[in-house]
């Protein structure tokens, strides 16, 4: 109900919502909770596992119960907290875990059965048999227990991720923070001072304490107006602190806008603030007392009832009694009858209680039972005169403060236990260079909140050499805080502890009396603290349940420990950024255009995009267009994009040295404009990447790396010119971006690059392994006589910008002899029948011995894993070493990934003598073919094995032959 | 988490590699025995407490850096360029 004239906006506009299908009008500012709330409606929400008739228990992000579904399909926002969700026009809300409705929830016949369903049921009664547990008891427990669902629609929203830096962050703007702000800002630091609500003041803001002589939210506005005149403070609301990391590191996330905003309008932000000191002013957490049947709808915190009258003008009961073991009942009952609400009764634990105000008190009292299924109805209440029952429609509860000790807990920190106040307080220094201040650490007066937040602040900017300033205390009530145990109440019915998971004071017994005794077993066993709200308000009671159960003392038994995130965090909100092209850039080659205007299929070759084939209209399969390129490769020409390939530009006097190092065969004795194959070797002894490297001067060569390893061998040169080799006068770059490259592979290669080239080239030129500068059309480019087919072959490099105008020269020209573009699919079958390698065989586990290259291991030289290659077991005879393969009847199919057998034999792993790397048809001879690791290979050329591929179910009988299939002299690359 | 790296100054994590271990640095010659080779490549301590560890400033300046770290508190206690470092 609403009171009028009362809360910060009495007169906002009005806000229309609807909850469950039903119109509700709220006012500008509220929150969802508010707003239902202000409506009468006091059931939001059914339990976890009981399926119990929840309603709202705080007005804060530690809410427990009112958790809600808002939007719809790829916008769907489950668990969205009722006390945190800004009201707006259209805002529809769906509550959860409820069927068919919220009223009449069929699912609620888990509360009758609840006396089977204690603690550990589960593990108990789910464990056998086995199979059960999937087909079974999972499907029905997750349909029964639950909280929203995700839509499954990927996220369509925008959700973003930032960075921040500062000297002081100040975690928490209520009394406490907004004076540690202020102060640190007068020093001349830089302060981020971030708040979790969307407004700032904290506890100001609900309660009707006056500071320095004015109300509570006049005075936050006044000092928030101050800090937000200054250049080094920046205010960020709406933001929560949600972990601690190593060096000063916060994650913070944004709320930026509501479910409404436009879909490139952010919906939360990710913060990473850097800070050089903090200080937590996350002010305290009220908690529930254990009563019977304490859960009803109804039924809620002492300092949310006032939150909802003096902040947002909710009366949360017509008839309210509230019931506490310390002055918050009073302060309640005050603010209450004050804003002409008529309290019935309060109900103080504590037997000395004197009223403050014109309210029927019962002192020395506890509540002993509630009635009211779907909204409460009526208590009782037990004091030395006997029961009384009265009519009530909302109970204000109070059973103490927990400092919000969280954050102070993420790096390992333990909590310590005060007597004084009846909770855990931070250990000093829990977190480096941070310090508490305020109800954070069991400060509780609004006096006590400020002057703490100046000292800190001043101990803060002094350990950071600025000069602390001058500041003075306002005027505000210091009155002490007065409270006596009071955990559980004695009597019949659940006394709930951890609402959300639906844990009760039963329950943590009966894992004392199991002798799950340790605090993090009982956890674990009960699930106490587990749900999204981490046991915000009820950890505390619990722990003092299980310390009397076992016998022990709170400080005993300990905390269990409080980890990032503080609250639910998104995923989208964590990952922002790192989605689609986020996750994985595109990179495009000059050729690309061309390629997909030609309909050739890109593939994803690492980042890179490459053509797989060119196919012809006529041709229905990938395999036609495949064969008819290799074709063409075989008996004219073709071009194909092979920019992908790592090139690294290597310069200096040590050059030659620096490679004789790094390869383990000899580029120091490589001539002027020549290229040389290469092999490098991990210090292991294994390889690590294969390529060409040509000598375009005396010191300066230009190495060509395997498309996938290009990164990783920067990344090594790094590594052994700085860490191994600092003494080598030698510098390089990637200009894998900076060329485009060409392979132009066929009988006709050179005729075709006689047609473009500035200056004419034959074989006395440029013979096989030649390389050097050329003139392309006035441009100058570089030409290399390398060959990856087997065919007289050239590859032809101009800088990136001239790319796609050559590879369109190219097409044309081959085009014009009967030639043309060739694909990834057709390059990878040239290279087969010439039995060339890639990563598929060397794969890491293969040595140069195994790839037949063990005598390019130069035996006058250290390099890389010179030394360790001549390990015995790398030189082993029954090594699996490559070989060639080809079926017995030419139709047969062979695939990669198989593994071969002597034939005859079992084809299981005892068994195993080899395995397939990579196959496919060659066009040139008519049937399969493919490359392998055999034990003795080589010396089996001639013999007959089973290749066995259990996946695909292929059994085919092979013939063992050198890899090398096609011109095995090499005669047609030198010709 | 931040890497002081000698040539840019602080930096977040994200842009480093991890490598391992600073004995990396200590390369035995061509002809030293199976064993000292066999603790070049494969073994490592697990301190508790102090370490020196190689990064790769790979999306940075390319530098190979030696920080020195605590692995119980977290604490990074400095970095050198692994080009001037001798461990
Ligand atoms: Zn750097």
């Amino acid at each position: 109900m609403r009171v009028a004239g009362k809360g910060l906006n009495p007169n906002g506009a009005p806000v229309s919502f609807t909850f469950d299908g039903t119109s509700y009008t709220g006012r500008e500012g509220d929150t969802l909770s508010a707003a239902l709330l202000a409506n009468g409606v006091r059931l939001m929400g059914r339990s976890f596992k009981y399926h119990r008739p929840r309603g709202v228990l705080t007005a804060g992000s530690e809410e427990p119960n009112a958790l809600v579904t808002v939007g719809q399909g790829a916008r769907q926002d489950p668990n969205i907290r009722a006390t945190t969700q800004t009201l707006y026009d259209g805002l529809a809300a769906r509550s959860q875990n409820a069927w068919p409705s919220l009223k009449y929830d069929a699912m609620a016949v888990n509360d009758l059965a609840s006396p089977f369903l204690t603690a550990g049921f589960y593990y108990k009664t789910f464990m056998w048999p086995k199979a059960f547990w999937e087909k079974l008891y999972e499907p029905i427990i997750r349909h029964a227990a639950g909280l929203g669902a995700l839509s499954g629609d990927a996220v369509e929203e925008t959700y973003e991720k930032a960075f921040a830096f500062c000297d002081v962050l100040v975690i928490g703007a209520g009394p406490a923070g907004i004076m540690a702000a202020l102060t640190a800002a007068q020093s001349g630091a830089d302060v981020i001072l971030v708040d979790e609500d969307t407004q700032m003041g904290g506890r100001l803001l609900a309660e009707t304490a006056e500071i320095d002589g004015q109300s509570g939210p006049d005075w936050v506005a006044a000092q928030l107006g101050a800090l937000a005149k200054m250049d080094n403070v920046r205010l960020m609301t709406r933001t929560t602190v949600t972990g601690a990391y190593d060096q000063g590191t916060f994650g913070a996330l944004e709320q930026v806008s509501e479910q409404n905003a436009p879909l490139n309008t952010p919906r939360e932000c990710f913060w990473r603030i850097t800070a050089k000191r903090s200080i937590l002013c996350a002010g305290a957490l009220e908690r529930p007392i254990a009563f019977p049947n304490n859960d009803r709808p109804g039924i809620m915190l002492a300092s949310a009832v006032r939150a909802y009258l003096n902040r947002w003008g909710v009366a949360a009961g017509s008839a309210v009694t509230v019931f506490a073991n310390n002055d918050d009942a009073h302060r309640t009952a005050l603010d209450l009858i004050g804003a002409g609400v008529t309290v019935a009764a309060v109900i103080d634990s504590r037997e000395d209680a004197q009223s403050l105000g014109d309210y029927p008190l019962f002192s020395g009292a506890q509540v002993i039972a509630t009635k009211g299924r779907l909204g409460l109805k009526s208590i009782t209440v037990q004091d030395a005169r006997g029961t009384h029952e009265i009519e009530t429609d909302c109970l204000a509860i109070s059973g103490g403060w927990n400092p919000s000790v969280h954050l102070t807990c993420h790096m390992n920190g333990r909590p310590t236990w005060s007597d004084d106040i009846l909770s855990f307080v931070p250990t000093d220094n829990s977190i480096p260079d941070m310090t508490v201040a305020g109800a954070a650490r069991g400060n509780f007066s609004t006096l006590g909140c400020l002057e703490d937040g100046i000292s800190v602040a001043k101990a803060t900017v002094t350990s950071l050499d600025l000069k602390s300033p001058q500041i003075a205390t306002p005027a505000a009530e210091d009155d002490p805080y007065s409270i006596q145990a009071l955990w559980q109440v004695d009597g019949t019915g659940r006394k709930w502890l951890d609402f959300q998971n639906d844990v009760h004071v039963k329950d943590v017994k009966l894992a004392a009396q199991e002798n799950f005794r340790s605090v993090e077993h009982m956890k674990r066993y009960t699930t106490q603290g587990m749900a999204t709200d981490q046991g915000k308000n009820s950890n505390v009671v619990a722990l003092a349940v299980l310390a009397d159960a076992t016998g022990r003392g709170i400080p005993e038994t300990g905390t269990t420990t409080f980890r990032p995130p503080y609250v639910p965090v998104s995923i989208a909100a964590m990952g922002a950024g790192s989605q689609g092209h986020g996750f994985a850039p595109e990179r495009h080659l000059t050729s690309h255009n061309a390629s997909v205007d030609r309909n050739a299929p890109m593939v994803e070759v690492g980042l890179w995009y490459r053509a797989s084939y060119f196919p012809k209209p006529s041709e229905t399969t990938w395999l036609e267009a495949c064969n008819r390129e290799v074709n063409v490769v075989r008996n004219h020409v073709g071009v194909c994009d092979v920019s992908t390939l790592g090139k690294i530009d290597i310069q200096g006097a040590d050059a030659a040295e620096f490679l004789d190092f790094v390869y383990c065969n000899t580029f120091s004795s490589l001539k002027e404009n020549r290229v040389r194959y290469g092999l490098m070797l991990r210090e292991d002894g294994h390889v690590m990447d294969d390529g060409t490297t040509a000598r375009l001067g005396l010191n300066h060569y230009v190495m060509t790396t395997t498309t996938a390893a290009a990164g990783q061998i920067m990344k090594h040169l790094d590594w052994v010119r700085q860490a191994l080799r600092p003494d080598l006068d030698v510098r390089f770059a990637s200009v894998t971006e900076q060329w485009a490259q060409f392979a132009v592979a066929g009988p006709k290669s050179r005729e075709l690059l006689n047609s473009i080239l500035d200056e004419q080239i034959d074989n006395e030129s440029w013979p096989f392994m030649a390389c050097g500068d050329v003139g392309v059309a006035g441009v100058q480019g570089r030409l290399f006589r390398i060959s990856f087919s087997g065919e007289h072959a050239y590859e032809i490099a101009v800088p990136a910008r001239y790319g796609a105008s050559l590879f369109g020269l190219l097409t044309t020209q081959a085009e014009a002899m009967e030639g043309g573009l060739y694909g990834l699919e057709a390059l990878n079958v040239l290279r087969i029948e010439k039995g060339f390698i890639t990563h598929a065989e060397i794969h890491g586990r293969v040595t140069a011995f195994d790839i037949g290259f063990d005598r390019m291991v130069s035996q006058k030289k250290d390099c890389i894993g010179n030394t360790m290659s001549r390990r015995g077991g790398l030189l082993d005879a029954e090594r699996e070493q490559m070989i060639g393969l080809k079926p017995v009847e030419n139709e047969h199919k062979l695939t990669a990934g198989a593994h071969l057998f002597v034939e005859g034999a079992d084809a299981v792993s005892e068994n195993d003598q080899g395995y397939v790397t990579s196959v496919c048809h060659s066009p040139t001879l008519g049937h399969d073919i493919g490359m392998g690791f055999l034990k003795d290979g080589p010396n089996r050329y001639g013999e007959r094995v089973m290749l066995v591929d259990h996946v695909r179910n292929n059994h085919v009988l092979c013939e063992v032959c050198h890899p090398v299939f096609f011109d095995p002299e090499g005669g047609l690359a030198r010709g | 988490m931040r890497l002081p790296c000698p040539i840019c100054g602080e930096r977040d994590r994200r842009e480093f590699y991890y490598q391992g271990h600073a004995t990396l640095l200590d390369r035995p010659a061509a002809d030293a025995d199976a064993g000292a080779w066999d603790d070049y490549v494969h073994n490592r301590d697990n301190p508790a407490g102090e370490t020196r560890d190689l990064w790769h400033h790979e999306a940075g300046c390319g530098a190979w850096i030696v920080v020195t770290r605590n692995t119980v508190t977290h604490e990074v206690l400095g970095a050198v360029l692994a080009e001037k470092a001798k461990s």
